[in-house]
């Protein structure tokens, strides 16, 4: 109302800009996230949506249900590894353009989980864009995850981020596959092969046994 | 309060008596004395009674316990396991810990297995709750229960080699990193 007047009077009738800059701007102001909290810090992803800590202000008006739906993956918690396969298969079902924020200890790093049970960071799995340290982080730092989230965005480029053609795509990668060993649950064979042995540095928390 | 209702009821007959926190040790004895193979040690230690009981005993004494007069044990608390390490001899052990909602009081039934022989039957029959807690002992020490109607992994991936809390299993697990 009164702003669409101080518009049409202080602006020319025609703007010219780069399109990069347009695209990016309205990519960045409306980052909708995929609801994937796994753990305690799905907690203050939900604080950060509620009145004190508003995130919907800064565009992340609605968390959407699918992934197909979503910009940006804040993978909030720690990552079992039952749980990777199909954390993979989420972010491969987003379409691009797609961002991840690691929330976190536990999805930046495996948190105080130096175990066989929790994936070491999410990065082995998805790419990520933004990692938040602390255990949980406020809600505040969410709120700048998201911020400087919304800055990478606006240096980006659309050339960087374009869809791969539909049948190359359904042939390259089975979804579900974990970027780190190439391993799926329909290629498990070829994964029994690899030989495994225990990490030569065990953990400090492992007491260690004459046997 | 509930209890001055309770001791009403006690005293009309209506309700069992309650032994608080152990079994009254006559019945265990009378037990001990009346099934010979069951029990194969009593110990008693702060407050709480622990029967060790050899492997082919367990499934004919827990589903006795559960409806004999005096015992009564209707829930299940826990089912888990135990690695004494690898060095010990028996290795593995399965503990029970049984509770009368009825009586109020506390049994623990321990079973020990040697390493080479990790089989001991089920108690789901006796006890439906024991179904998840047997499959987590399957799935974290390699316990296997005979009769039970489900026995796979629960906590694990289902591809998962090894059983992750035996004492010789590393902490970090192995690598590389994989699934499996």
């Amino acid at each position: 109302m009164g702003l669409e007047n101080f518009i049409a009077e202080a602006l020319p009738d025609v703007i010219t800009t780069r399109l990069d800059s347009l695209v990016n701007w309205a990519r960045k102001s409306s980052l909708w996230p995929a609801t994937f909290g796994l753990a305690c810090c799905a907690i203050e992803m939900m604080a950060t949506t509620d009145s004190r800590h508003d995130l919907a202000r800064f565009g992340s008006e609605v968390f959407r249900a699918s992934p197909r739906q979503a910009d940006v993956m804040i993978v909030s918690g720690r990552v079992s590894r039952k749980m990777a396969p199909v954390l993979r298969r989420i972010y491969d079902q987003m379409p691009e353009p797609k961002w991840v924020i690691s929330m976190g200890a536990c999805a930046t790093s495996g948190g105080v989980f130096d175990n066989y049970a929790i994936v070491q960071g999410v990065d082995k799995i998805v790419p990520v864009d933004v990692y938040i340290p602390r255990c949980p982080p406020r809600p505040e730092m969410l709120i700048h995850a998201i911020l400087m989230l919304q800055e990478k965005v606006m240096r980006e480029s659309m050339r960087d981020r374009k869809d791969v053609p539909a049948s190359e795509a359904y042939e390259a990668v089975p979804p579900g596959t974990l970027p780190a060993t190439g391993v799926s649950a329909t290629n498990a064979a070829a994964a029994q092969e690899t030989p495994s042995r225990p990490y030569t540095i065990a953990s400090r928390h492992e007491r260690r046994r004459s046997s | 309060m509930a209890d001055i209702e309770r001791e009403k009821e006690i005293a009309k007959g209506k309700r069992a008596p309650a032994s608080y926190p152990v079994p009254p040790a006559g019945l265990i004895n009378a037990l001990r004395q009346e099934h010979e193979g069951w029990v194969s040690e009593v110990t008693e230690a702060f407050g709480e009674v622990t029967l060790v009981v050899p492997r082919e005993a367990i499934a004919g004494l827990c589903a006795h316990l559960k409806t004999a007069p005096g015992f009564e044990f209707d829930m299940l608390s826990d089912l888990t396991g135990a690695d004494r390490g690898p060095e010990e001899e028996p290795r593995f052990e399965v503990n029970y810990h049984l509770f009368s909602t009825k009586r109020y009081h506390r049994l623990r039934l321990k079973v020990l297995l040697n390493q080479e022989d990790t089989r001991v039957a089920s108690v789901t029959g006796v006890w439906r709750t024991a179904n998840w807690h047997e499959r987590e002992t399957f799935d974290m020490f390699g316990v296997v229960f005979d009769g039970h109607p489900d026995l796979r992994r629960i906590l694990l991936p289902d591809d998962w080699q090894g059983h992750a809390l035996r004492k010789d299993f590393p902490l970090r697990g192995y690598e590389p990193y994989s699934l499996t």
